[in-house]
């Protein structure tokens, strides 16, 4: 196992698999799960996001679902009024970082359960401020968009192509995430999170470097939050609730915070295992989803702090 | 009509209070966000819809069979979070400040859904607890509903605020909270102090949800959530940590949700935001809280 992860192949390995699972799908019949898939994928994208805050800078976060409504919001709008959807994706990143770099540098010298508070009631303002401002939302009635089909070349299907296009996300996110990983800033988030008074003392800047992982995890949210709206062509304040935040912390600590490989896996184990359950068993499934969320929280706190795939410094740190 | 509000403010106040007093003992003693206390507060409730169908064969209807009703609860509730101390926090409680604080977050979500799985997916009516009269207090209509809260609610207060400051166990406690290893040190077993506070914290709690049940006559398994988070900003208003100070923040926060409901155009629609505002707010301004000593972060 180990030396699977170490290999250097294995990413592209997996991205090569991946992007050829739609065929997969349509031989076994299944295209269900190329919806599934692209799901899968947009929550790969939060976990990378939150990867910053939660793994790297160690801050703990229960509103970043707000960051994906702002892009989700951000994009419906800007493509009702007509504005180019390549573009309105990026204003989306724009605007979730703005938001997200406007409540850092407020909120980031809290401390670690205030913070965590006070995310959770940022992430409730937001969703009922969408709710309650008609005249921008449509409030809970919704947005509905245009469509917007960018790899009809590729395939006639429009969940394959935003399968494909959320894969091609979640690849650069990954590479993103490795390349700051391995640099000066990658090196500094580690130093924070080990101990920050240290760090200090060795001349980090600890609360510029914070507040950067803290921005940077919205420039993820901001994109799957656009892409997810360009999808579904339909954005509504139910989708943006406090349990999907919940939902994006489980995936990281499940995976192992601070590892790229394990936040992919916590998302495909978490988001991916009830629609297949459901499909397999019975639609009695979803409903038990949450429950076992919470029991994966609980025992993966109690007895693998570390999550499925830690990165080996975060093991080396838990162990010592 | 302002009497009026302050009637509802003070009954939604006096709930507040009573959840904000089960964070703020935990977070004396733990310095530890008690999440799970939200589902602590809906399973009071929910105990309580049980036991009103069991308990008037036993102790009648009447005041005596509402008490029964609310001491079992409140019992029944605290045991609840003092299993969820046991087997979520105590294990954890030497590792990191954000393992205690994920495994809170589990266990509100285990309980939460487990209601939803197997008790109830809807909202279910909560029987009222005696005959609701009106009576006219300086001009103000207010239900015998409001008296029985509002009493209630005071007379907890009073117990916790006499067990806390007047007891050898409520003093052990304040020991705990000064500083836990030195405590440890004059001979108080600090588990069974920690496990007290949860057991105290938990009742409250349960009171709580008995009392939020009543007052808007039906409960569901998500009903936890919102008091939950409002009544933490109403224990950091006043000061986490600090027993006046989360009775004192309770009651602010149940004044300023009602009168933005009276007097804010639209008010009703945005009172939540408000209330997480003004906990964002405070924090930012006064961390401390209103009663709060300023504690510098232990390193």
């Amino acid at each position: 196992m180990k030396a699977l992860l170490r290999w250097r192949w294995t990413p592209w390995v997996a991205l090569a698999l991946a992007a050829a699972f739609p065929m997969f799908a349509s031989v076994l019949d299944a295209q269900y799960l190329v919806r599934v898939g692209g799901i899968i994928g947009l929550f790969m994208l939060l976990g990378l996001g939150l990867n910053f805050t939660l793994g790297y800078a160690g801050l703990f976060d229960l509103g970043f679902i707000a960051f994906y409504a702002i892009g989700a919001y951000t994009t419906a709008i800007a493509m009702r009024a007509g504005v180019p959807a390549p573009l309105a994706l990026g204003i989306s990143v724009i605007v979730a970082v703005a938001f997200r770099a406007l409540l850092g540098l407020t909120i980031l010298r809290l401390r670690g359960d205030y913070l965590a508070v006070v995310t959770m009631g940022f992430g409730e303002i937001a969703r009922l401020t969408i709710n309650n401002l008609d005249s921008l939302t449509n409030g809970p009635k919704g947005l509905q968009l245009a469509p917007w089909r960018p790899l009809s070349f590729v395939s006639a299907d429009p969940n394959t192509q935003y399968y494909l296009l959320i894969l091609g996300a979640v690849a650069l996110g990954c590479i993103a995430s490795n390349r700051l990983e391995d640099s000066r800033v990658g090196r500094a988030w580690i130093a924070i999170r080990e101990d920050e008074i240290a760090a200090r003392l060795s001349g980090i800047p600890v609360r510029h470097y914070k507040l950067l992982a803290f921005t940077l995890s919205a420039a993820f949210a901001g994109l799957a939050g656009g892409l997810f709206a360009q999808w579904e062509q339909f954005v509504t304040p139910e989708s943006f609730v406090f349990w999907e935040s919940i939902l994006v912390v489980s995936i990281v600590v499940l995976g192992g915070m601070g590892s790229i490989p394990g936040v992919l896996v916590g998302a495909l184990v978490l988001v991916g295992f009830p629609p297949i359950m459901q499909w397999k068993l019975s639609s009695e499934w979803i409903n038990y989803r949450y429950f076992f969320f919470g029991l994966i929280l609980v025992l993966v706190t109690l007895f693998r702090p570390q999550g499925i795939l830690p990165s080996s410094r975060r093991e080396a740190e838990l162990t010592s | 009509m302002l009497i009026q509000q302050i009637v509802n403010g003070l009954t939604l106040g006096a709930i507040y209070s009573l959840i904000a007093l089960g964070y703020t003992l935990v977070y004396g003693i733990l310095t530890m966000i008690n999440f799970a206390h939200s589902e602590v507060l809906m399973l009071g409730a929910f105990m309580a819809l049980g036991l009103a169908a069991l308990l008037p064969a036993v102790f009648g209807t009447g005041l005596v069979g509402l008490a029964g009703m609310f001491i079992l609860s409140m019992a029944g509730a605290g045991l609840i979070n003092v299993i969820i101390e046991r087997l979520a926090y105590r294990p954890l409680r030497h590792i990191s400040r954000l393992a205690p604080l994920i495994s809170a977050i589990g266990v509100s979500i285990i309980l939460q859904n487990g209601v939803f799985l197997w008790v109830s997916t809807q909202s279910l009516r909560f029987p009222e607890p005696v005959v609701i009269d009106q009576v006219q207090v300086f001009g103000a209509t207010v239900s015998t509903l409001q008296i029985i809260i509002l009493a209630a609610a005071l007379i907890l207060m009073g117990l916790l605020h006499f067990f806390v400051e007047h007891t050898k166990l409520g003093k052990a406690m304040r020991a705990c909270s000064d500083d836990i290893q030195t405590a440890g040190l004059m001979g108080i077993n600090s588990d069974y102090i920690i496990a007290l506070t949860f057991f105290v914290g938990g009742a409250l709690g349960g009171a709580a949800g008995v009392l939020y049940g009543m007052n808007y006559g039906s409960i569901k398994y998500n009903l936890g959530f919102l008091p939950g988070a409002k009544a933490f900003t109403a224990a950091v208003l006043g000061g986490i940590g600090n027993i006046r100070g989360a009775v004192l923040g309770g009651f602010i926060l149940g004044f300023l949700e009602v009168l933005a409901s009276g007097y804010i155009p639209n008010g009703a629609q945005w009172r939540d935001v408000i209330a997480f505002t003004v906990l964002i707010i405070v924090l930012l301004v006064r961390p401390s809280g209103l009663l709060g000593e300023k504690i510098a972060e232990k390193v």
